[in-house]
């Protein structure tokens, strides 16, 4: 059974359980590189593909699409860590890259990220939470509150040099600058991109999976911003098994995910979600098919309580992030050049 | 009992835009399901309880039952004052 094109809403009747994510992977595989030869050469009329390869499925899964679809010579990819990225990411990319046969190279971006001031406005609003909080720290953030029933907010976690860890509620200045300065990486990332995408006349491949995509996980003109998304329709569990169907090595098919934002490691779920992401594709998939609480929580091993909470998690994340999917918004629509 | 309704009404009514057309927040509607406020709304009236009234609202205290209506937000006071 194939669910990448699942409707909203709609009631069904069988058992919830991880079948109900189970993928064609070779139909899908085939499905998505003709939708790719096409809208590339078709719609956007550009001769090939930029892809920012972070090492994770995501982007992993992307590259291998785009490489079967236009070929390893029509595919860019580009390998951009920081100073918080973990060196692993950047070893993985560059197997991935190596694996796919693709041309690809390796931009430092904190240098750039130095400059914009990046890290001095992020750790300026971290110390008026932690005022020891120095350089040789680490952080996260982790969010809270919204998967118990309560309203979601945010916490800051710091890890002195001799690996004492604190946590405390982010006041909400701190919070939104901290989120303002982190959100450079995603939009130098882009920024980049964009260069590699203008100078080849390439198209710039956007790597967001349906669970991001639809809870509103990316910054906007950031990772958010691309000219084609090839597998945002797809679970996040549908994307690792179309990792294993094409043959990506088995650390991406295995890759735990992590924002590889922050310097202390930070799970997805941690971050942003309120279940891991296996728990939270089934979580997603229910809700779109108005799956009662009850057996939600029946597969999952939740109380009912959770489950619910989760819904509206669910819910609550699409009333926050709608602005984030939200094109620029006209007085009067241009006909000549609208879709 | 101290009447907090009209201050809050007040701050909601400065800071959070609301549409011209729509009818002003009654003292039972849910801010999250008239769209007032959003979670990082919340926040923002979190400073601003603890900031006018020097009050320190917990984590668990972050909760929908305290904060999501002008009525919730009266009795939360009302019980963090009165502590």
């Amino acid at each position: 059974m194939t669910n990448t094109s699942d409707h909203m809403r709609t009631p069904v009747t069988m058992r919830l359980g991880p079948h109900v994510l189970d993928l064609d992977a070779a139909a899908e595989v085939e499905r998505i590189c003709g939708w790719m030869v096409q809208e590339v050469a078709g719609t956007l009329h550009r001769r090939g593909v930029i892809i920012a390869m972070s090492g994770g499925v995501d982007s992993s899964v992307c590259a291998a699409l785009a490489v079967r679809a236009l070929g390893a010579g029509k595919v860019y990819g580009l390998l951009l860590p920081e100073r918080d990225s973990k060196r692993a990411s950047a070893d993985q990319g560059r197997t991935v890259a190596e694996h796919l046969g693709v041309r690809y190279e390796t931009h430092d971006i904190s240098p750039t990220l130095q400059a914009i001031g990046c890290y001095r406005l992020r750790d300026e609003a971290i110390r008026v939470v932690f005022p020891e909080y120095a350089d040789d720290w680490k952080c996260k953030v982790a969010i809270a509150g919204g998967a118990t029933g309560g309203i979601n907010f945010f916490k800051m976690i710091v890890q002195s040099p001799d690996g004492r860890l604190q946590e405390a509620r982010l006041p909400i200045r701190e919070y939104l600058q901290i989120v303002a300065a982190t959100n450079f990486k995603q939009r130098i990332r882009k920024t980049v991109e964009y260069y590699h995408a203008d100078r080849l006349n390439y198209a710039v491949i956007g790597t967001p999976n349906r669970l991001e995509y639809d809870q509103g996980f990316f910054v906007k003109n950031g990772d958010g911003a691309a000219d084609l998304k090839p597998i945002a329709h797809l679970f996040k569990t549908q994307v690792y098994a179309m990792a294993r169907h094409l043959g990506l090595p088995d650390e991406v098919c295995n890759a735990v995910p992590t924002t590889d934002t922050y310097s202390l490691v930070q799970g997805q779920d941690e971050f942003y979600f309120a279940l891991p992401y296996d728990q939270m594709d089934l979580a997603l998939w229910a809700h779109n098919h108005a799956v009662p609480a009850s057996e939600l929580a029946a597969a999952l091993g939740l109380t009912e309580e959770h489950a619910r909470n989760v819904y509206g998690d669910i819910e609550g994340k699409r009333r926050t992030t709608h602005y984030l999917h939200a094109r620029p918004l006209l007085v009067d629509p241009v006909t000549e050049v609208s879709e | 009992m101290r009447d907090f309704k009209a201050q809050l009404r007040q701050f909601i009514e400065d800071n959070f835009i609301m549409g011209p057309s729509e009818p002003a927040v009654s003292d039972a509607d849910s801010f999250m399901e008239r769209r007032v406020i959003d979670s990082t709304g919340f926040l923002e009236l979190v400073m601003y309880l603890e900031e006018t009234w020097g009050v320190t609202v917990t984590d668990d205290e972050v909760i929908p039952e305290n904060l999501d209506s002008l009525d919730h937000l009266q009795g939360y006071l009302t019980r963090k004052l009165s502590a």
